[in-house]
């Protein structure tokens, strides 16, 4: 029964063994190229963090979505939608706006997957279709505002105590989500759907409710995500979002969460996240044409998936 | 007796029955609305610009019959029209031999998915997505910059009619023989995309492998019990994914006389086939549907982008209005839902 | 019996350490028809899949015409002549019968299957089983159950077998359908085809077999020819003469009187096909227990009564409060205070990759919660309460539920309930498949909950447990009660005939 425990924590032991191998490869590259170890700097890691937030608030959201064995397509465009309503609207009133689209957004896909039942590939798909029209449509008649607001730029860019702020509110969300998915009702019921969606609905558990609350959680991270993205890029502006969406999924099943939902940890996606984020950034350090940076991606997700497959077989 | 038939044919393929009836109002009113229709020349030009989507819908169609998803259809295409921006030029056997190697190619990369799925276990979407990035990579390298010089005298044979095609060959009297006239003005895309579906598709469905693979979507236990060749046809349906993404990939180089690596373009298409599937009337649940219908998906598709250019509608509500029509469109499975009367089995 | 057309010997099989199937020896000869005998859980499935190559055995050996051969897969089974009618159809919903008859092995032209010549090979079949009233060119989910069932016949004929398996083919029949199979395994009799033949019918079996074999416990415990023993010798072989399970003392019959005013009063209860006007009633410290052959609606009773069903018709009375709960989360409140051990523990009552102590928990957040927050120290006390109470055996509560044993795992689905401490408890055939030291506790234990004050409704498919367990027992057919026995008229003869000469009056 040890095995057990094990197997669902092997995925993230071995994603973290892969952080440490790519720091120590990385590292090993800058030292014979110029003699220097910026990868290892504080400096460098707090800024890895940080521009990581972005995906890693994103693909918490998409895991509570990923454990109900279900998925988020409309990520890029709630994200996108939140960020440029919210400068549109600016002032001290853009961050509630990006929310309530967040929270509008997850209402109606979880309708859509948990009461009329459609599979939430597609609908969410749709959605997001939906959300690009709804932008095109609003920017493109007139100029709207689409200048961050101090907000914004506080939180994507300002430090406090010499660590960016949006290290704080990924930190913030994820305690948030890793507290409701092992500490709430709600968390403990997205599991048990993911799970067996029948056996937890005679377990009198309100399961639509459940997948209507998972959604709502993915598309607020989204809309957070973009409320940031903006602060760091100063501005929001069309397919901001569209860069976020297979990292996100990438990183939750990299971390053990099981695509068909019912099994994965937050560590795991955090780790995942980080995986991902730091690949890439050495990639860039390697300066590693988009080419090979593709190719490898799909590659690790495959070579690690196989790992991982493998390990289940032995233990089943 | 014909009536009969007829009525069940319609009663068990009312999605796709569906879908042909909108194609049908949607086309026949967007030609009477333009100010050229029902010619030639409007056929063309819609023609090519539905052919690369209707081959990627029905790559996505065989892992959707499975009950599985392939994210990569969009990304084999778009490598296979980046090898076949080097390889479909020179010879005429160059370019027949590069056309071949190109469909190879696609062939081959979704073989490796069907391989990776059966025997890595790998859920079809994430094995996909994976390989997927790498098809990108792999068109990258291959095309790093958009360009590419595709035979000219193709280029303008495929994406005319077929009177333009003999003529540029010479073949039949340069397109003046008798027997063409009937076909004469029909767009050569069109004939493509039904050789490909009848040789290829056709025969495909009427095998047991091909049997097999609605069987999976269907019920896996009871296609188990039956003695079916379960791996057999998962790998095959993967195969089959990765050829008619193929197809698509040489027409859009072919067409486009160049190779273009873009990713995003690649993510458009992938998705666009998901939504194609879906109007053509396969479900995404596996077993119902086919690859002649996500033809149909696909037309509807881009037959409803074709409106915005002859209606005085803002171009710039055409997204909204293309996302409205798909979610409209794919709630009408809701339907269902509501007749369920165990509620154990909405779970299923 | 070299005579033998497959001969098994020595076949054991064993289901995560419960045994299934023990040394069992068994052959079929050409032209014979075998009955396969046995209560539910005597082996009989198992056997069944072992000889379609559904299963391997963990040991034995399979000797086709008299050389020892192993079927890997169903299609080997079928290449080699040995075909099966499952009891849960083969069919493919979304194909065509005639798609589905000829499935793995279609007619074929140019190497492509030739759609006529399989409409035409259907026809041929579906004539021979009398169907000509199924179009082979509809699709299987567009038919009926019973006429799912002639299809599947036909299907398995179409596969020219040597040994044909008909597991409960006639179970959703007509009367006239059961004739054409009768008629149909007389021939293939003569044709020199040995057929098992598996049935809860006595009638059947007697019409039909000449041979038959009785299972009981994964054992073959006799074979003997037809008529050699009376139909009582027959069903106390299948029963067992020593008492495999020990049942609580039962109290006093109360007379309705004692009983007083019932906390459940089901009357006219309606739903689709499956429910036509149900009416009982259970009352507090009573176990009601419901009978009947498997099938006549007492999975969709217990399913309607907890909120699982829609559109259900008739009159549900709870205590005081009137009305059919509308989900499993309403019929669990404290209005009503429901409990349902489901059917099918693997998928209806466990969440089995998770761990044990989720699984306990999963109907009772809102009890172990201070606000939204799971409280860990409540959350813990509850899974260790349940945990004792129902002394289930674990290594560790984080470990997957799917790790515990049968028998266990039904307790955790039994202690999950508990914990909301629930008035009414549905129980839909708790001790299928488990061990029989944990039937014994589950008996006690149920005998205990009564006599706290719940009202029990037990649905169970072994006579031995209506008869041991209940104050009461209401025996259903076709979706009605047709009688009800209570205190010591509740005898296995009495509802072996409620259950099936009913059923020979109605069909």
């Amino acid at each position: 029964m040890r095995i057990s425990i094990s197997a669902e924590n092997r995925p993230i032991a071995i994603a973290s063994l892969f952080i440490v191998v790519i720091l120590l490869a990385g590292t090993a590259y800058t030292l014979s190229t110029t003699g220097t170890a910026p990868l290892l700097s504080p400096r460098y890691l707090l800024q890895l963090l940080q521009t990581g937030s972005f995906l890693g608030i994103c693909a918490a959201g998409m895991m509570m979505v990923i454990l109900l064995g279900h998925i988020d397509l409309s990520i890029p465009w709630t994200l996108t939608a939140a960020a440029m309503t919210a400068t549109a609207v600016g002032g001290d009133m853009a961050l509630p706006t990006a929310l309530a689209v967040g929270l509008a957004v997850g209402l109606l896909n979880g309708f859509g997957v948990a009461y009329l039942r459609i599979p939430s590939m597609i609908f969410t798909l749709g959605v997001d279709t939906v959300l690009r029209g709804l932008m095109v449509a609003q920017t493109g008649g007139f100029a709207p505002q689409d200048s961050a607001t101090p907000l914004m730029l506080f939180l994507a860019k300002d430090r406090l105590l010499g660590i960016p702020v949006a290290i704080f509110v990924w930190a913030a969300v994820s305690i948030v989500i890793a507290v409701i998915l092992t500490r709430t009702g709600f968390g403990r019921s997205i599991y048990a759907t993911g799970s067996r969606e029948g056996a937890a609905f005679l377990s009198g558990i309100r399961t639509r409710f459940v997948i209507v609350g998972a959604f709502v959680m993915s598309s607020l991270c989204a809309s957070l995500a973009g409320v940031l993205l903006t602060g760091y890029s100063a501005k929001a502006y069309q397919g901001m979002g569209n860069a976020f969406l297979l990292p996100a999924i990438a990183a939750v099943v990299l971390g053990g969460t099981h695509i068909l939902g019912g099994r994965g940890r937050y560590s795991g996606t955090l780790v995942g996240v980080i995986l991902i984020v730091l690949l890439n950034s050495v990639l860039s350090i390697m300066q590693m044409p988009e080419a090979g940076r593709q190719i490898i991606y799909g590659a690790v997700i495959i070579g690690m998936l196989l790992v991982y497959g493998r390990n289940q077989r032995v233990t089943s | 007796m014909r009536g009969t038939n007829l009525k069940r044919w319609l009663l068990q393929n009312v999605g796709f029955g569906t879908a042909l009836l909108l194609l049908a109002v949607l086309y026949i009113s967007y030609n009477m609305m333009h100010p050229r229709g029902f010619s030639s020349a409007v056929a063309v030009q819609n023609a090519n610009e539905t052919a690369a989507i209707a081959f990627v819908a029905m790559a996505q169609t065989l892992p959707v019959l499975l009950g599985g998803l392939d994210l990569s259809v969009g990304a084999v295409m778009t490598l296979t029209s980046c090898i076949a921006s080097h390889l479909v030029s020179g010879s005429p056997a160059q370019i027949l031999l590069g056309m071949v190697l190109t469909l190879l190619s696609g062939t081959a990369f979704g073989l490796m998915n069907g391989l990776i799925v059966v025997y890595g276990r790998i859920q079809p979407i994430i094995a996909t997505l994976a390989t997927g990035a790498v098809a990108v990579g792999l068109a990258l390298l291959v095309r790093p910059k958009p360009g590419g010089d595709v035979d000219g005298d193709l280029n303008w044979a495929l994406t005319n009619s077929v009177f333009d095609f003999a003529d540029t060959y010479g073949l039949a009297d340069g397109g003046n023989a008798w027997w063409l006239r009937p076909i004469a003005n029909v767009p050569v895309p069109v004939i493509l995309v039904a050789l490909i579906a009848i040789l290829v598709w056709v025969p495909f469905r009427r095998s047991v492998t091909g049997r097999t693979v609605y069987a999976i979507g269907s019920a896996e236990g009871p296609a188990f019990m039956s003695g079916l060749p379960i791996h057999r046809a998962k790998i095959a349906a993967f195969t089959m994914g990765g050829f008619f993404a193929a197809c698509g990939g040489l027409y859009l180089a072919i067409q486009t006389s160049s190779g273009n690596a873009d990713i995003q373009q690649a993510g458009a298409y992938t998705l666009n086939s998901i939504a194609a599937v879906v109007l053509g009337g396969t479900s995404l649940l596996g077993g119902i549907g086919s690859a002649i219908g996500s033809i149909v998906g696909a037309m509807i598709l881009r037959v409803i982008s074709f409106y915005f250019r002859i209606l005085d509608i803002d171009p710039l509500l055409q997204p909204l209005i293309e996302g409205v029509v798909l979610l409209v469109a794919v709630s009408f499975g809701a339907f269902r839902t509501l007749r369920v009367k165990n509620k154990l089995d909405l779970f299923r | 019996m070299s005579d033998a057309i497959v001969e098994y010997r020595g076949i054991s099989k064993f289901f995560a350490g419960i045994r299934a199937l023990e040394n069992v020896d068994f052959a079929c000869s050409p032209g014979s028809i075998h009955a396969i005998l046995g209560e539910n859980g005597a082996g009989k499935s198992t056997l069944i899949k072992i000889m379609s190559g559904v299963l391997q055995p963990d040991a034995g050996e399979i000797r086709l015409e008299g050389k020892p051969v192993t079927f890997p897969t169903p299609d080997a089974a079928n290449r080699a002549g040995i075909v099966c009618m499952f009891q849960e159809l083969s069919l493919i919903p979304d194909l065509s019968v005639a798609d589905n008859i000829s499935i793995s092995d279609p007619p074929r032209r140019f190497g492509l299957i030739d759609s006529r010549a399989q409409i035409a090979r259907a026809e041929d079949l579906l004539a021979r089983v009398r169907c000509e009233d199924v179009d082979p060119r509809s699709l299987v989910r567009e038919l009926s159950l019973s006429r799912r069932q002639m299809v599947e016949i036909a299907k398995a004929l179409g596969r020219k077998p040597k040994v044909l398996i008909l597991d409960e083919a006639t179970s959703a029949l007509t009367s006239r359908d059961v004739q054409t199979v009768y008629d149909l395994l007389a021939e293939l009799k003569d044709e020199g085809v040995a057929s098992l033949f598996i049935s809860h019918r006595m009638h059947e079996v007697d019409a039909l077999c000449d041979t038959l074999a009785v299972f009981r416990n994964g054992q073959h415990i006799e074979t003997f020819a037809k008529g050699e023993k009376s139909e009582r010798e027959i069903v106390h072989l299948m029963i067992g003469r020593d008492v495999e399970a020990q049942f609580p003392p039962k109290p006093p019959l109360k007379s309705p009187e004692e009983r007083g005013k019932p906390l459940l009063k089901v009357q006219g209860l309606k739903w689709e096909t499956k429910l036509n006007g149900v009416d009982l009633s259970v009352c507090r410290g009573e176990i009601v227990g419901l009978g009947g052959l498997d099938g006549q609606g007492q999975k969709e009773l217990l399913l309607a009564l907890f909120g699982a069903l829609r559109d259900v018709d008739g009159e549900v009375t709870i205590g005081n409060r009137k009305g059919i709960p509308s989900s499993p989360a309403g019929a669990k409140s404290a209005a009503t205070r429901m409990a349902l051990v489901p059917e099918d523990r693997k998928t209806e009552g466990l969440m089995l990759g998770m761990p044990i102590s989720d699984n306990l928990l999963a109907a009772s957040y809102g009890k172990i919660s201070r606000g939204p927050f799971i409280d860990p120290a409540l959350a813990r006390h509850a899974v260790e309460d349940g945990l004792k109470k129902l002394q289930i055996k674990i290594g560790s509560a984080s470990d997957p539920v799917m790790t515990l044993s049968g028998g266990n795992q039904q307790k955790v689905v039994i202690a999950k309930w508990l914990m909301i401490d629930p008035d009414i408890i549905l129980l839909n055939d708790p001790t299928r498949g488990i061990d029989v030291g944990t039937k014994q506790e589950i008996y006690r234990l149920m005998r205990e909950l009564a006599n706290e004050g719940k009202a029990i409704l037990f649905y169970s498919s072994d006579y031995a447990e209506l008869i041991g367990c209940c104050d009461r027992v209401s025996v259903l057919y076709g979706g009605r009660v047709v009688s009800e026995q209570e205190g010591d008229d509740i005898t296995e003869e009495s509802l072996v005939a409620a259950s099936l000469n009913i059923d020979v009056e109605a069909a």
